[in-house]
């Protein structure tokens, strides 16, 4: 489909992806938004390695989170701040009628450890296989899997849907502020 | 902590809101800054090509 696109034009439709992608790594939209900056930036000038005909989205989001995690090493002893920049991503977004349940949501994905976030974006909100979601990540196939399983079953527990009491009235209700649809 | 089978039901509340909040992020506009970083990076792409034609000096 994308034959015809120059890559240099085809870059600008994948930035609201790659923002959102970055946010949920760094999970503040100032550090988001340096991440997709230099993301581009290497891109740009390693689009002649980049393979026409592939996936496009795949490749930046490789070089964004192998930059996210190499500006996270460096940064690592200045910033040990979680609650703080939980905080903060939070306090980002106002909370509208009927949606407390996202800002739940966010709060405990903000607490999950970047492996975990990174992979149940990339299957979850993306749709990426797991396969090419280890090809990007750079581990096997189990691993992405694993990380997926355990970040599901971590959010399950900090949104207290685990519990099979809750359940039965969680479930309704969310599912309802989700779809935005009586769920009967 | 227990063994007991997940529910699928658990997982598919939490990737529609995983979607939910992806997406909005998603939705945002991008900030003037991004354009112009690609306005630049193709000026500067110009004036190199520019150089390797000869056309410059």
């Amino acid at each position: 489909m994308n034959q015809s696109i120059d890559p240099k034009d085809e870059l600008v439709e994948h930035l609201p992806a790659m923002r959102a992608f970055a946010l949920s790594l760094a999970r503040n939209a100032a550090t988001a938004d340096d991440l997709v900056q230099d993301t581009v930036v290497k891109a740009w000038s390693n689009l002649d390695k980049f393979e026409q005909g592939t996936n496009m989205r795949a490749w930046l989001f490789t070089i964004l989170r192998n930059t996210y995690y190499s500006m996270h090493r460096k940064r690592k002893r200045e910033v040990e701040d979680p609650e703080g920049v939980i905080t903060e991503a939070l306090s980002e977004k106002p909370s509208h009628d009927g949606r407390l349940a996202l800002k739940d949501f966010r709060e405990a994905f903000a607490q999950l450890p970047a492996e975990q976030r990174e992979a149940l974006v990339l299957v979850g909100a993306e749709g990426f296989s797991y396969e090419d979601a280890a090809a990007m990540c750079g581990c096997a196939i189990g691993t992405i899997k694993s990380r997926t399983n355990r970040a599901r079953k971590r959010l399950a527990e900090l949104m207290h849907l685990d519990d099979e009491d809750d359940l039965e009235m969680t479930d309704t209700a969310t599912l309802a502020v989700v779809t935005g649809q009586p769920t009967a | 902590m227990s063994k007991k089978r997940r529910n699928p039901k658990v997982d598919q509340q939490i990737d529609e809101n995983l979607r939910r909040v992806y997406a909005e992020a998603a939705e945002e506009p991008v900030p003037d800054r991004f354009t112009q970083l690609l306005e630049q990076l193709r000026q500067q792409e110009q004036s190199k090509q520019g150089d390797e034609d000869g056309t410059n000096k």
